[in-house]
């Protein structure tokens, strides 16, 4: 038996009966790690000695039936941008280049109750902005699929570690759809859950109110095993979801986070809507092909599916872009070489300090949208600018809330295309932004959306379908993907093969 | 929308950052572009829509006002590029 071509849920199941050690399953992986992270690139840090202490011990508790969970023993690549005590946590900047954190997020804690071994730290769009990979201080890290193509980003890491089977599993972080679109073009499946499900303590901030930590899995199943563990009421983030929904005001629903008991293979009487304003411009053919071909999967299985106009498509980029890079030019002040961090090496007065660190620690991409977000939040422009997209927002949640009137789940495209070439899109900033069409609404309206892989363009290069459901109703997007995933098999990338991995 | 010196040099000061010559050419550059795209907001009669903070209406969350964490000076410190005397070290700020 190949461990690395199970499940994380099937690597749980055989630690749990005895048939695996953690410490082989680990041993397995870290191996994967030794032959192929070179072409891959997608680690920042990994940790072997200590992953085989981690390994040793959690098998002990096993043993003692202290630990019981469906992942308890499984090995996870957390993304680089959830700090990790006594591990570096850079974001994939230099700026964070020598950042040990002090204290773990909640997810990653959540995590190591129930038992798994952090294998490592993946490799990211440097503070996660960028639809890449190849913003990383560290380097661009390579598809699987192809290695002259991106893995998308920012959670390109942990997309590309899953697809490689370097980690049977992943964190990622989604504020834009940096952990579907990743996902997507690695040929995997990841959910950004509903904005509150998953504390955002310890999780470098990027645009607070878009932020939502996920899973990445070579599975529906898997994510909704995850999702279960790291989904938790945490007092130190005061908007993660709790049981009393004391926080959450009235008209919302909560569907429930027992995500598992979703794993259902039946469609039958699910209403779908499919907006017709997703397949305009712009949208390569063989990813239109492809999903509309899984939603005739869905109709056989006994869904109803329908065209619908969703509205407001063409703002989501641009309200976007406007509320993240203002969000970002305020968490990024904290950046200031005093309290942790890069210090410029030379400097005259304090403010000089300040500028000399920043700008030699922060990568152009990052500059551009600090930049971009303190233009409009300054005096003069914040009406026009910052307040014109929260309003914009507010109509983006309005056509939501419309088509979730109608339908249960709504279908479309993760991205326009698959995955570009490594190279093309950083000369163009605008052009890498539109891009990201089909996700960045999802985060404004704080939606749940779960991307899974649907099918293949011309090139072989997988294609990913998109699935959205309401505000705390992951348990629909859930039962769909699963339905869906249920008429296909998984597909490895053809490099693992090759190499006889 | 131009960009002039004097906005990059404004938004620097904003940003604290600083810009090389080239850089700040191409900030110029970037910043129109993107400020002209995103203009495009403007094709949208907002007039009467609240502005959304939050995605759904969420209340305020109380806590008793009680110090949990511990004494934890000495990791929190070992991060600092510069420290002294148990406080971190800056250039001189006053004279």
């Amino acid at each position: 038996m190949e461990i690395s071509k199970l499940t994380a849920v099937e690597l749980g199941k055989k630690i749990k009966s005895g048939e695996l050690k953690v410490t082989d399953v680990t041993k397995a992986y870290l191996d994967r790690i030794e032959k192929l992270e070179k072409d891959i690139k997608a680690f920042v840090t990994v940790d072997a000695e200590n992953a085989m202490e981690q390994a040793k011990e959690i098998q002990g508790k096993i043993d003692s039936g202290e630990l019981s969970s469906p992942l308890a023993g499984v090995p996870v690549a957390i993304k680089d941008n959830m700090c990790t005590e006594g591990m570096l946590t850079s974001c994939s900047s230099k700026i964070l280049s020598n950042f040990i954190p002090t204290y773990t997020a909640d997810a990653v804690l959540a995590l190591k109750s129930a038992g798994t071994v952090i294998i490592g730290k993946t490799n990211m769009d440097e503070f996660a902005m960028g639809s890449t990979s190849e913003t990383s201080y560290y380097g661009a890290t390579k598809n699987p699929w192809d290695l002259s193509k991106v893995p998308g980003g920012s959670s390109g890491g942990s997309a590309a570690a899953v697809a490689a089977e370097l980690a049977p599993y992943a964190l990622g972080s989604d504020t834009g759809g940096s952990i579907r679109q990743p996902a997507a073009f690695c040929g995997v499946t990841g959910i950004k859950p509903t904005y509150g499900r998953v504390s955002r303590y310890g999780l470098i901030a990027y645009g607070s109110s878009l932020d939502q930590i996920g899973p990445i899995a070579k599975d529906v199943t898997d994510c909704a095993a995850i999702l279960e563990i790291i989904c938790r009421h945490d007092p130190k983030d005061s908007t993660s979801y709790n049981e009393n929904m004391d926080y959450i005001g009235d008209g919302i629903t909560d569907k429930g986070s027992d995500f598992m008991s979703a794993l259902v293979d039946d469609v039958k009487g699910m209403k779908i809507g499919i907006p017709r304003d997703y397949f305009g411009e712009g949208i390569d053919e063989d990813v239109k092909k492809n999903v509309l071909a899984a939603a005739d999967i869905l109709r056989e299985k006994g869904a109803v599916i329908e065209e619908f106009d969703l509205g407001m498509v063409e703002y989501a980029i641009p309200a976007y872009y406007i509320i993240a890079s203002a969000e970002a030019s305020s968490n990024l002040e904290r950046f200031d070489g005093v309290k942790y961090g890069y210090r410029t090496a030379e400097y005259n007065d304090l403010h000089n300090m300040y500028k000399k660190s920043r700008s030699e620690g922060f990568g152009p991409e990052v500059q551009r949208r600090i930049m971009l977000g303190s233009f409009v939040l300054s005096s003069g422009y914040y009406d026009a600018y910052y307040v014109k997209a929260l309003k914009t927002k507010a109509l983006i949640k309005k056509a939501f809330d419309d088509a979730f009137a109608k339908y249960d789940v709504i279908l479309g495209p993760v991205a326009p295309t698959t995955a570009p070439k490594i190279g093309e899109s950083l000369s163009d900033p605008l052009k890498m932004y539109l891009g990201d069409i089909y996700t960045v609404s999802v985060n404004l309206a704080g939606i749940p959306g779960i991307s899974l892989p649907c099918g293949f363009d011309k090139n072989g290069m997988p294609v990913g379908l998109q699935l959205l459901g309401q505000t705390f109703d992951e348990k629909s997007v859930i039962r769909a993907a699963y339905s869906f995933e249920c008429s296909r098999k998984y597909e490895r990338p053809a490099l693992l093969a090759e190499r006889g991995l | 929308m131009v960009i002039t010196d004097e906005t990059i040099e404004y938004v620097g000061i904003l940003a604290k950052l600083e810009l090389s010559d080239e850089a700040r050419e191409q900030a110029k550059k970037d910043m129109s572009n993107m400020l002209d795209y995103v203009s495009k907001l403007n094709e949208l009669d907002t007039d009467n829509v609240p502005a959304m903070s939050h995605a759904f209406p969420v209340k305020n969350v109380f806590r008793e006002d009680a110090v949990t964490n511990g004494d934890d000076r000495e990791q929190l410190l070992s991060n600092a590029p510069e420290q002294k005397d148990g406080c971190y070290k800056v250039p001189k700020t006053f004279d």
